[in-house]
Formats: C-alpha cells, sequence, structure tokens
C-alpha cells in the first residue's frame, strides 16, 4: 500500500480501510463531525433498500423460530399430535388430506400432512425455530474457531503455520456430504449403547460437532492469509516491541482488523448451514421425524409428493425465501462494510 | 509443468492416504466388532468366520491398513470369496464383490450426470456473464445479476422435485429422470432421462458462473494491459476475447474443476432426489447396509476426484494465464 514511489507528504503512511471509507463519503451534512467505521457503515446499510427489507425478513424468521412456543399456543395446536388420525373426517382411506391444497382450511392453516395428519403450521414452526438453532450454533463455532485457528497459524508462522496448511488441505479435500453420511453411524454408535433410542439433544449436539469438525478450514485459510498481510504492519511491530504477548497480539491488535471479513464470512455460513444441515437431514443424517425440522420436512414431503404437492411446498418457499434474504443481507453487509469490493 | 505436475500429485497421494488412513481407524474404532458389521444384516455363521478370516480381525488395526494398502497395488485374496486383483479397493461382503467393480458399474451414470450439467451451466453461466458485463449497470446486467442470486439460493432437493411434479409428472413436458438406459446403448433414451436433473442442476450452479464471469471480465476490463491493446489500435472484439477473456476465465476454471471433481465424487443430494443410480446413491445405499468395506472404497474415489481435479485446473490456469507461474 505505501509504496516508495509515492513520497506525497499529503499521503498517510498507514492508509486503512476506515480512513479510505471516511473520506469516500464526503457530502454528510454535519461537515466534518467524526464518525466510527461502525456507524458509516450503519449509515450507508441504512440506506440500501434490499439489505434493510432483507434484515426485516431475516429478523422476521428468527422472531418466529424463538417465539414458536407461544405463536403455538396462541394458534392452540401442536407439532405432535395427529390429528388426522384421531378425527377420520380429515384423512381419506389413504391417509391423504380429504380437504384440497393439502388439507388447508380454518383450524389448520397450512393443512394436515399426509399419513399422520399433524397440523403443519406448528411443525413448520418449531422446524424453523430448530433448523435456524442448529445453523446458529454451527456457524458461531466454525467462525470462532475458524477465527482462533486461522489467525494464530497465521501470526505464528513456520512449522504452526505448515502444520495447520495441511490439515486444512485435507479437509478440504474430503468429500464432506459423503463424509457426513458414512460418519453418522459410526458417531452414533460410539456415542449411544446399541438397542437405545438416540436422545435428539444428542443428535443435536454430534450434528454440530461434526459440521464444525469440517466447516472451520475455509474460514480459517482465509483469515490466515489476511493474517498474514497484516502481521509485517508496524502497529504490530510496535506492539511486538512493547513486549505484548503473541495471545495479546493476535486478540486486541489483530482481530479489531478484521472484524470485516468475519463478518461477512458469518453471514455466509449461516445460510449455508441451514441449507447443509436440511440435506443431510434431507439424506435421512441428524434430526429424524418426529422431531420438527426444515429437513426432515423436506424428506417427509419427497416421499409423498406425487400425491400431496402442497405439503413439500411450504418447507420449501419458507426456506428459499429464507436463504434468499439471508444471502441479500449478506451482500448488503459486505457493501455497508466494505464499500470498495463492490461486485 | 512437469516438476509441478509431479509435486501436485505426490502430494496428492499424501492427502488420500491421509483421508483412507482416517477413514480406515475411524471405521474401526467404534466399539463393534467389524466383521458382524462388514458379513451384514443376513450373516450366516459360515461367512461370519470368513469375513472375520478375511478381514483379518485378529491384526492390530494398522496391520489392516496396511493389507488394505497392499491390497490397492498387488491385489488381495479373499479366500473363498475368491481374488480381488491389482487395484483392489476391498471387498464388499454384503454384495460378495469386489468394491471397486461395484464403483466401476455405478461410474457411468455419474459422469453422465455431472458432466452434461457441466456442459449447461458453464454454457449458460459464462454466456449470461459476459452479456452481463459489456451491458454493465443495464436491465440485463440488474436481471441476470439478481437471477443469480437467486439461484445460488435454491437447493436441489426444492426445486428437484417441484420440477419433476410439474414438469414430469403434471405437464409431461420432460421424461421422468431415470438411468435405464446407457450412453452407448440408446444416447436418445439416455439424453431424455438425464435432461431434468440437468436443467435443475444448471439453475442451481449456473448463477455462480454468471456472477464470477461478470466480476472477473469487469475487473480484467479495466485492467491496463487491456487498455494497452486497445490503445494499439486492435479492435473492441479482439481484445475482449483475446486479451480480456483469456484473462477473466482462469479464476472461473479453477471453480469449474472444484465443482465437477465434488459432482463427479458423487452427486448424492442429486441422485437421492432424483431416484439416480450413481455413485451417490451406492453410498447411501452402504451407509443403509452399514457395508464399510464399500463405505471406505466410496470415499477414497470421491476424494480422488476432488484433488485430481485441483491439480488439472491449477495447470490448466497456468496455461490460460501467463502471468501464473507454477511454483
Amino acid at each position: 500500500m505505501t509504496t516508495p514511489a509515492s513520497p506525497s507528504p499529503a499521503a498517510p503512511l498507514e492508509v486503512t480501510d476506515e480512513d479510505s471509507a471516511a473520506s469516500a463519503k464526503p457530502g454528510n451534512p454535519k461537515g466534518s463531525e467524526s464518525r466510527s467505521p461502525g456507524r458509516l457503515a450503519w449509515i450507508r446499510f441504512k440506506r440500501d433498500r434490499t439489505g434493510v427489507i432483507s434484515a426485516l425478513v431475516v429478523i422476521f424468521f428468527f422472531v418466529i423460530g424463538i417465539a414458536a412456543p407461544l405463536i403455538a399456543k396462541a394458534y392452540g395446536k401442536d407439532p405432535y399430535t395427529t390429528y388426522g388420525q384421531n378425527d377420520p373426517s380429515l384423512l381419506n382411506d389413504f391417509g391423504f388430506p380429504v380437504k384440497p391444497n393439502g388439507g388447508m382450511s380454518g383450524d389448520f392453516w397450512f393443512g394436515i400432512d399426509p399419513q399422520l395428519g399433524r397440523d403443519v403450521f406448528t411443525f413448520l414452526l418449531y422446524a424453523i425455530r430448530n433448523s435456524l438453532l442448529i445453523a446458529t450454533a454451527t456457524a458461531l463455532l466454525v467462525t470462532g474457531l475458524g477465527i482462533a485457528i486461522g489467525l494464530t497459524a497465521g501470526y505464528l508462522g513456520g512449522k504452526t503455520d505448515y502444520l495447520v496448511g495441511r490439515i486444512i488441505d485435507v479437509l478440504l479435500a474430503f468429500p464432506q456430504t459423503l463424509f457426513f453420511i458414512s460418519f453418522w453411524p459410526v458417531v452414533l454408535n460410539i456415542l449411544v449403547a446399541p438397542n437405545e433410542a438416540t436422545p435428539t439433544w444428542l443428535t443435536v449436539v454430534s450434528l454440530i460437532s461434526i459440521m464444525t469438525a469440517f466447516g472451520w478450514a475455509s474460514i480459517a485459510r482465509l483469515l490466515r492469509g489476511e493474517v498474514l498481510a497484516l502481521r509485517e504492519r508496524e502497529f504490530v511491530e510496535a506492539a511486538k516491541v512493547t513486549g505484548a504477548s503473541p495471545a495479546r497480539i493476535i486478540f486486541k491488535e489483530l482481530l479489531p482488523n478484521l472484524w470485516t471479513p468475519i463478518l461477512i464470512q458469518a453471514t455466509l455460513a449461516l445460510p449455508m448451514y441451514v441449507t447443509t444441515e436440511a440435506g443431510l437431514a434431507f439424506l435421512g443424517v441428524g434430526l429424524s421425524d418426529p422431531t420438527p425440522d426444515w429437513g426432515v420436512m423436506m424428506q417427509y414431503g419427497a416421499q409423498y409428493y406425487q400425491s400431496d404437492i402442497t405439503y413439500m411446498l411450504f418447507p420449501g418457499l419458507t426456506m428459499v425465501i429464507f436463504v434468499i434474504a439471508f444471502n441479500l443481507l449478506g451482500d448488503s453487509v459486505r457493501d455497508a462494510l466494505d464499500p470498495k469490493a463492490r461486485r | 509443468m512437469i516438476r509441478f505436475l509431479i509435486r501436485r500429485t505426490l502430494g496428492a497421494a499424501v492427502i488420500l492416504l491421509i483421508i483412507s488412513a482416517i477413514t480406515f481407524f475411524l471405521f474401526y474404532v467404534a466399539p463393534r466388532d467389524p466383521a458382524r458389521v462388514a458379513c451384514g444384516k443376513v450373516c450366516t455363521p459360515q461367512t461370519l468366520n470368513l469375513v472375520r478370516h478375511n478381514l483379518g480381525i485378529a491384526d492390530p488395526i494398522p496391520v489392516q491398513y496396511w493389507h488394505w494398502l497392499e491390497g490397492i497395488f498387488v491385489g488381495r485374496d479373499y479366500s473363498s470369496f475368491g481374488h480381488c486383483s491389482a487395484p483392489c479397493l476391498g471387498y464388499s461382503f454384503q454384495s460378495q464383490t469386489p468394491v471397486l467393480s461395484l464403483i466401476l458399474d455405478r461410474f457411468p451414470t455419474t459422469i453422465g450426470l455431472s458432466i452434461g450439467a457441466a456442459v449447461v451451466f458453464v454454457i449458460f453461466g459464462v454466456g449470461t456473464g459476459m452479456i452481463a458485463a459489456v451491458k454493465q449497470g443495464k436491465a440485463l446486467d440488474k436481471i441476470a445479476s439478481s437471477a443469480s442470486l437467486i439461484g445460488s439460493s435454491l437447493q436441489i432437493y426444492i426445486v428437484g422435485i417441484i420440477a419433476m411434479y410439474y414438469l414430469s409428472d403434471q405437464w409431461h413436458l420432460v421424461t421422468r429422470p431415470n438411468d435405464h438406459a446407457g450412453f452407448t446403448q440408446d444416447p436418445a433414451a439416455w439424453f431424455g432421462g438425464l435432461l431434468l436433473p440437468w436443467l435443475v442442476l444448471a439453475i442451481i450452479f449456473t448463477a455462480n458462473y454468471t456472477r464470477m464471469t461478470r466480476s472477473q471480465l469487469v475487473e480484467t476490463l479495466s485492467e491496463d494491459y487491456v487498455r494497452t491493446a486497445r490503445a494499439k489500435g486492435l479492435s473492441r472484439r479482439t481484445v475482449f476475447f483475446r486479451f480480456a477473456w483469456r484473462g477473466a476465465m482462469a479464476p472461473i476454471v479453477t471453480i469449474f474443476g472444484i465443482d465437477l471433481g465434488t459432482l463427479l465424487g458423487g452427486a448424492i443430494i442429486t441422485e437421492q432426489t432424483f431416484g439416480l443410480h450413481g455413485i451417490g446413491a451406492l453410498s447411501i445405499k452402504a451407509v443403509r447396509d452399514n457395508d464399510l468395506p464399500m463405505l471406505l472404497g466410496v470415499i477414497l474415489v470421491a476424494a480422488a476426484a476432488i484433488v485430481v481435479f485441483n491439480i488439472i485446473v491449477d495447470a490448466i490456469y497456468a496455461v490460460i494465464d501467463p502471468r501464473v507461474r507454477l511454483a
């Protein structure tokens, strides 16, 4: 950035992102009022209409997920009761809803599911809740682990860096979906005694751990690259001279400079884990019926889609809407944080 | 170039070795009788004994792994089950067949699925990306950009099923996806059977290529060497295709190699969605039957596909973009 070819006194020694971001936006009404980079990004974000709308959609999904038990209570149904089997007028002889469009009615807003006749609306509410819980936890863990490993490897360099680099190579060469589905039985075998039902919390924990174990590699590699560029900078030198410990330099000096790529990666990761987890459930790995989950619903719907396509559409469309909104949000967050990196 | 290839091939071999070792040890670390598991659901005491003998269960795990490795290079004898010749990835006791022959049996479907889809999405993706880059900021560009964002948010198991329901079952526009006909036996039926999976995969993958092509082209078109070429008096067309396009394609080749490797290594969800019987379906069956030798073989083949395509694209990258040096 500071090449010897530009000895102009006006050029600051350190052209950081914040400086250029601030100077890139000269026309603010209050003139020379100083604003933090975060504040500037927030102002930029608020102006981005697509970003704001998609943020609202994403928040809506999270609110629904968190409030699922309340909504279900107000609505008066739960996702586990097999209403269709208790009331023979709801399902026909083949186990499909009698009413058209998957049995949608005033009582069952989104209809009832084929065969069992559970309420689709509450099932979907809890599915969103569970899917978002797993994806959020995984995204946070992956990002955290990726930060810790990537920053350490990048800063320490040498043997540590080499070793971590090779581990990342191996992890990225793994056929991941294949690995997940083939190790699922093994993991359950280790954790659960044979002939015993697997408790749901254990399924969730193992699912999150497996996805985390394989997920951190790409973000760690990215951050390692960023650190390699940063660690030669003067402020790191200065910190070293004052005797700061490596841990202090990594977390107090380097980390604050990396929040932009980290935030961008994290917003990309969350929808990715929503779809990964749903894909695994679709293949029969991880959560399974009767635990509500987007992927479980897709799998269930895929079995009966020829007779009851309506059921498929609810998990399918809600998931697509959520993922599109989150990806748009990710784009807007990137534009707001890093206005130079326009696509 | 040759030094690069040798170095990368050795690196790839090491990665595959590590992957197979990890897989092997994880499979056999579980507290259960591997012979019982390998033997399968219909397991007579005689077969169990044979399997036990053949697996060499008495040996420590590293020795077993060594025998498995040995099998790849010199073949292996499974006494009563017969001989498994040179590249022997193990023996599936459940199907009573060597693993490799089962994999090779299923490979044509996966190859047809992946290559066909790749042709469609590369042509569409790069094409729309080029148009978007040339018409920067105009309506067409905006449509291409938003379409690509929506496309990349879609999932095979959603679009695939909805497409199958409407396009095949309801409106009868496309044949139901199947892999009854081989490419050599009946090309028309083969084409019809894979058409819908190709289109669905294309919808999802095209997006990424459109976006990449657009941003790469926009970037290279503003590079100095492109301006120099224009200043020398070369026509817009020549500059676009000979200079800018070439520079922009290099990163796209990389992504393409990774995607193709992943697809070839088993488009598991795709095959499951459309009911095709390729490598992906084979692996799902292996998981259901707890067929460990089979799974080990599939994982190794899939990892090999990923690694090999990585090397190929890195080599192509250097050929396309003269600025890249192979270190």
